[in-house]
């Protein structure tokens, strides 16, 4: 099961080693983390993705909530909350695949942000499902470098 | 204009308004302005012999007291010499304020001499840590830090305070009175009213409803409401091991430790109640041995002051967070009419059974029996602390505990707890005493009078016995020095089997008898080791001399070392 921890934090130095510090103790995973300050410069917000069975997930929720520096917890899943990912894919093309991926770019709704004689940077910034898929379909053709932020997510305006 | 004072006269400052009466530690040139500071004042200060013990020790002074333990060392390896006191501090959720000296904030992260991360080292094993980067912030990170370590589940709280900070200058201040605001940290006191009842529900429900209880109990102070409780509602009970003592062990409503090293009626009662109420206790691994099996057929209610301990283990059917004490106070207004006598007539009976003969011999002293008779001898409000090893489970097996209390490394299991705890445990009562001296009555705070509560008044200090094996001992022979220097008058008990007893019974099961690191020889010879630090030594050699002996080791009010010649193939699960 995956759940999604949005996590407020006081913005003070150490707090990201002590949250991950939790994760690495107690055996949970992790499956991506981003943090970034909020609309409050004393507070930051982590988005933390994690999956295990439900007494796990329930005690991420409960041993971050005993965290000093934590100041609230958010959990949803997926269908709760909108997501996205931002990617960036670094790809060696040709003449004869080039057409190919400009095509694929656009039906994923990627932007090219980047480019060189026989290089090309890809950006896309949508769902993690479909920044997967995205991987997917270029795998076809020789991926030099990619980095991806992890997931983003806040919950659904009308769930508030 | 404003006056100045350092930043560790302004730490020390803090300190007294905390009420800070002892402070355990080393020194070393990166903690020495504190020192300094508090040569200045009328707290007392005990150099212990390594930084490990200065944490045991402080863990000892907050048991026996109640109040925060406070220790402080210096950078680098003093500091990391303490994380094992800090470590085991923590495991059993006992308040501490651990003060480090570290290297001047310019040269942090340089690896300077005697540099260490010891907030990035210490961070699993503590409650919250600060490193102070302005010599402004020292009253509110003091205050925070008090107030974190003694609420909600206690726990130990590091302040980490460079050297330039120690002698900046800055504005001298008032101390607030006022519980510090910390968005992030709202321990939950009170217990939910609706669960509360709930839980009287189904105690008149019940046929068979066990109470048992953890170190939790002693931690908020509960003791005493608790047994008003189940006095009145005659209602069984049974202890972890740092639950020992919530009830004393005569009691007729008490029915033991539980556990795999418990007593066979303890966890006879756990199987067979249909209302299990734990309280305080973690529900770990060495109390129940398989969790789950404990749920089967019966409404389990766990109370615990940390959320997080509440389905950690087993999931209950009935949560209830708070602390203890403000439970129990409520559950007394509630009426509930409990109808246990057949379920206690038949643990009564089963305790009755269970009575096991202690075998005794020429040649050796019989473990169990001793801790029987050391136990029973002692004075009503006796503090018994116990070791690490086999001595630690002939220990909590066989104690009688009457009014007293029982300590021992329990979550970490840490060899040479007992003696800096001991030490610790003397300090506090002597402090108190030291207080009240100087207090008039009616002028007690109201924290004096809880504090009264718990300890006994009177001139007269509690008694106090470490017992430990040979192995233990060794790990902190050198605080002897300690008992001598401050005229400490512990009593400890060695119980000399030349081995790592444990460990060597556990080698005898699972390797048959092919012994490995386990072997100590006949070293050290505890009638010197006595005399060179200048303690009273007595040799109990065989269970006939049993009696006597330990007579002469509790006659008066001076420390002792007990030898006590125990068999080297002594297995504890016979």
């Amino acid at each position: 099961m995956k759940k999604i921890y949005s996590v407020l934090v006081e913005n003070r130095s150490g707090v990201l080693s002590k949250v991950a510090g939790l994760f690495s103790r107690r055996s949970f995973n992790i499956d991506s983390l981003t943090v970034g300050e909020t609309e409050d410069k004393a507070v930051s917000r982590m988005t933390i993705v994690s999956s295990g069975d439900e007494r796990t997930l329930e005690q991420i929720e409960k041993q971050l909530n005993k965290k000093l520096d934590v100041i609230k917890i958010k959990t949803f899943s997926e269908t709760d909350s909108v997501s996205r990912e931002l990617m960036l894919i670094k790809v060696k093309y040709n003449k004869s695949n080039r057409r190919e991926i400009m095509e694929t770019c656009e039906a994923m709704k990627a932007d090219i942000v980047d480019m060189s004689k026989n290089l090309m940077m890809i950006q896309i910034c949508d769902t993690p499902e479909r920044t997967a898929l995205m991987i997917k379909l270029l795998s076809g053709i020789s991926v030099v470098e990619i980095a991806r932020t992890g997931t983003l997510s806040l919950t659904k305006c009308e769930a508030e | 204009m404003a006056e100045y004072i350092s930043g560790a006269d302004a730490i020390v400052k803090c300190l007294l308004k905390e009420g800070v009466d002892t402070i355990f530690g080393y020194s070393g040139v990166a903690i020495d302005p504190f020192w300094n500071s508090v040569g200045k004042t009328k707290i007392r200060q005990i150099l212990v012999r390594t930084e490990q013990n200065a944490g045991h020790a402080a863990s000892g002074y907050a048991r026996a007291s109640r109040k925060v333990g406070v220790c402080a060392v210096t950078s680098g390896p003093g500091a990391t010499n303490l994380l094992t006191g800090i470590a085991t501090a923590f495991a059993d959720s006992i308040p501490l304020v651990c003060i480090t000296g570290q290297v001047e904030s310019d040269c942090l992260g340089q690896d300077v001499f005697q540099e260490a991360d010891i907030v990035g080292a210490a961070e699993s094993f503590v409650k919250y840590s600060y490193l102070v980067k302005n010599a402004r912030d020292i009253p509110r990170v003091v205050k925070e830090a008090f107030y974190i370590a003694s609420t909600g589940r206690r726990g130990p709280v590091l302040i980490d305070l460079p050297y330039d900070i120690q002698n900046s200058k800055m504005p001298d201040f008032d101390y607030s009175d006022e519980i510090p605001k910390m968005r992030t940290y709202k321990p939950t006191v009170k217990g939910n009213l609706v669960q509360i009842k709930k839980v009287a529900e189904e105690l008149n429900k019940a046929k068979r409803p066990l109470i048992c209880c953890g170190g939790g109990i002693h931690l908020s102070g509960a003791r005493e409401i608790l047994r008003e409780f189940v006095d009145r509602n005659s209602i069984p009970v049974v202890s972890t091991m740092m639950g020992l003592g919530v009830l004393p062990s005569s009691h007729p409503l008490y029915f033991g430790m539980v556990g795999n090293n418990g007593f066979r009626t303890a966890n006879f009662a756990m199987r067979e109640s249909d209302l299990l109420i734990m309280v305080g206790a973690r529900v770990a691994d060495r109390a129940v041995s398989s969790p789950d099996l404990v749920l089967e057929g019966k409404v389990l209610v766990h109370m615990d002051v940390d959320p997080a301990e509440i389905g950690k283990n087993v999931g209950p059917t009935i949560p209830l967070v708070g602390d203890a004490k403000t439970i129990f106070e409520d559950f007394l207004d509630l009426k509930l009419s409990c109808r246990t006598e057949g379920w206690i007539s038949r643990l009564t009976e089963q305790k009755a059974a269970n009575v096991k003969a202690y075998k005794t011999s020429d040649e050796y002293v019989n473990q169990a029996l001793f801790v029987k008779k050391l136990s029973e001898s002692m004075e009503e409000d006796a503090i018994y602390v116990a070791d690490v090893g086999q001595n630690q489970l002939f220990s909590c097996r066989n104690v009688v505990i009457k009014a007293g209390r029982f300590f021992t490394s329990g979550g970490m299991g840490t060899m040479g707890y007992s003696i800096p705890a001991a030490i610790g445990a003397r300090a506090a009562d002597e402090a108190l005493k030291e207080r009240r001296a100087r207090e008039e009555p009616e002028e007690m705070t109201e924290k004096a009078v809880i504090e009264q509560n718990e300890v006994k008044p009177g001139d007269k200090m509690r008694q106090i016995v470490a017992v430990c094996g040979d192995g233990a001992f060794q790990m902190s022979m050198c605080e002897l020095a300690v008992v001598s220097q401050y005229k400490l008058p512990i009593k400890i008990a060695v119980m000399k089997n030349h081995f790592l007893g444990l460990v060597r019974e556990h080698q005898h099961f699972a390797y048959h008898d092919q012994y490995n690191m386990v072997d100590l020889g006949d070293f050290p010879d505890l009638k010197l080791i006595a005399k060179a630090y200048g303690i009273d030594y007595v040799r109990l050699s065989k269970d006939s001399e049993m009696e006597e002996r330990i007579g002469d080791f509790l006659a008066d009010e001076r420390p002792m070392l007990m030898e006590v010649n125990v068999d080297p193939m002594d297995l504890t699960t016979l």
